[in-house]
């Protein structure tokens, strides 16, 4: 698959051949790290809410069929 | 794009009391939708819909039909345009089947066990994830309302399954010419739905209609689909609906009644839902005979091998003695629907549609903020790590998919205003398509370029003239010896002589 092709090579290039050992260390890019530290605490608190309660919720989830 | 609206069945539960009464509660809370609305919303005019009409020519004998299939009152008036006359009659409603149309053109009521939101008509993809998302508000608007107004409290769940059993139904409605033959476009539409699912779903916790076994599958919907086609939606659910009853001038337009979609929290999806199939629709209506190569072999059993298979790879047969995966299938239909994207909105649908696809196609994992299931299966995979178990020789196990928390975590992505869904949202990780400011004002304001705009538009401005309102009608109540019967019976009219005055004179 060429898709598959293009995503070796993007993962090759990335994980570092030190061809260029002057070049300066790229920036972290903020966003990416804000996002991922967004995505734990979010994760964190679904932990720590279910941790408590998940059981007894989802016995207690109970619909009627509709359409 | 041609005339599409959703509706949406919320489950319902007071957390306090589980045992409380659903149906009870849906009432009250339409009550209190109507209280939200502050005088500006107008009961349901039952007048003019025919649910026992098969969308295969036949009519449903009434003394066979089941009960849940009587939604009409017993006058039918099948006067098309123009004004007519009705006689006065009492007012009383139902206590268990109230309503709220309101003033951005939905019905707001309840159905069966659950409260509805259907949408107003609108005309493009983003407009109908637009109004998806003005009924969540107004629900939970209805919500606050009940807790001020109701002992207890309510929460609301966008979502299809209780996991023990029960469905309720996401519906797409889309307007389709009815020179189309039926056969034929259930035919050729249900690959489509079958395979869609790989963007369009919203993930499940657990398989089999009672989650029997343990697992997790692309679809809400997916286990509940039991015939390819069908009049029912309660039992004996149909890939695609045999429904006929178009709201709308029955010689010229059909209403496509799909009822195989979940209830997106994401809005790619709903986007993606709607702004596809109304361009595989187009391609049926010009009989483009390049899509009966996507034939299914066996539709019902391809529906739950898709929703089943997170690799995205497995291979479905096809009527030809050919196979082909979901999304092979997919981006042929993609190819074709080119010729049928008529302006810049069709153009984006393409777009998004294409991208979505190249991003599922190299690692579905990579399209967590376009396709709920694969967002929803992120946190779930993170949640199973963390609490993993190690034994003595290290071996690490994740949470088994039986685990109650993950239920619950699939149960709660969808509870409205702080489901994990809408976290996710708010903490950036999804893709965002409409404004805040935007769903603000189509919780009022109805769309501009559907009858919606008149039916809205009338129940804001002169709700005391409103004697009853519905998809197809507005009933004036101006004091005469009857009742004026406004027929609204062409979904894309936006203007009327009699009603245009009244709006404007507010």
């Amino acid at each position: 698959m060429p898709g598959d092709r293009l995503a070796g090579m993007a993962q090759t290039f990335s994980s570092g051949q030190p061809y260029e050992d002057d070049a300066p260390e790229p920036a972290p890019a903020p966003a990416k790290a804000e996002s991922t530290d967004a995505l734990d605490s979010l994760l964190d608190e679904i932990d720590d809410s279910l941790q408590v309660n998940a059981e007894q919720f989802v016995r207690s989830f109970v619909q009627k069929g509709g359409q | 794009m041609r005339v599409v609206g959703i509706e949406t069945e919320y489950g319902i539960a007071d957390p306090a009391r589980p045992q409380a009464n659903p149906i009870l509660m849906s009432s009250r809370l339409v009550e209190a939708c109507r209280g939200w609305a502050a005088g500006r919303t107008s009961r349901w005019d039952y007048g003019g819909e025919d649910p026992l009409q098969d969308q295969r020519g036949s009519r449903r004998d009434r003394a066979s039909a089941h009960a849940d299939l009587l939604t009409d009152a017993s006058e039918y008036d099948s006067a098309a345009g123009g004004v007519s006359l009705r006689r006065r009659r009492g007012s009383w409603e139902d206590p268990a089947h109230l309503n709220a149309v309101l003033s951005n053109g939905a019905r707001f009521y309840v159905d069966h066990a659950h409260p509805e939101y259907s949408g107003p008509e609108v005309r493009s993809a983003r407009d109908a994830v637009l109004w998806d998302r003005a009924g969540d508000a107004i629900a939970l608007a209805a919500a606050a309302r009940y807790e001020r107004d109701e002992d207890g409290s309510v929460a609301l769940y966008k979502n299809n399954v209780d996991g023990k059993g029960s469905s309720y139904g996401t519906h797409e409605n889309y307007l389709v010419e009815r020179a189309t033959d039926f056969g034929d476009l259930a035919t050729r539409l249900t690959a489509h739905l079958v395979t869609r699912q790989v963007y369009t779903g919203a993930g499940r916790v657990g398989l089999g209609q009672r989650s029997e076994r343990a697992g997790f599958q692309l679809s809400q919907r997916a286990d509940y689909m039991e015939a390819e086609l069908g009049l029912e939606t309660t039992l004996r659910r149909p890939i695609v609906n045999t429904r006929d009853e178009p709201h709308a001038e029955r010689s010229r337009w059909r209403r496509l009644h799909v009822i195989i979609g979940d209830a997106n929290c994401l809005q790619v999806p709903t986007y993606l839902k709607v702004g596809t199939t109304a361009l595989v629709l187009s391609a049926i209506e010009a009989d483009d005979d390049r899509l009966d190569a996507l034939t299914l072999a066996d539709p019902v059993a391809a529906v739950q091998a898709v929703s089943h298979d997170l690799s995205l790879r497995s291979r479905l047969p096809l009527a030809s003695g050919e196979a082909a995966t979901a999304l092979e299938i997919q981006r042929a239909l993609l190819e074709i629907c080119r010729t049928y994207a008529h302006d810049a909105d069709d153009a984006l649908v393409l777009a998004r549609w294409e991208s979505v696809l190249a991003v599922l196609a190299r690692d579905p994992m990579e399209a967590a903020a376009d396709v709920e299931w694969v967002a929803k299966l992120r946190l779930l995979t993170r949640l199973r790590d963390k609490n993993a178990t190690v034994d003595a020789d290290g071996v690490v196990t994740p949470l088994p998919w039986d685990a109650p928390m993950l239920a619950a975590l699939d149960v709660q992505w969808s509870r409205l205003g702080d489901g994990w869904a809408a976290r996710l949202e708010a903490a950036g990780q999804a893709t965002v398509l409409v404004d805040p400011h935007e769903v603000e004002r189509a919780v009022t304001h109805a769309p501009a370029d559907t009858r919606a705009r008149l039916r809205g538009g009338i129940v804001a401005a002169r709700p005391d003239l409103v004697d009853a309102a519905g998809w197809s009608s507005v009933v004036l109540d101006r004091e005469g010896d009857h009742l004026e019967v406004v027929h609204l019976d062409d979904p894309h009219q936006a203007s009327h002589p009699l009603l245009d005055p009244l709006i404007a004179g507010a």
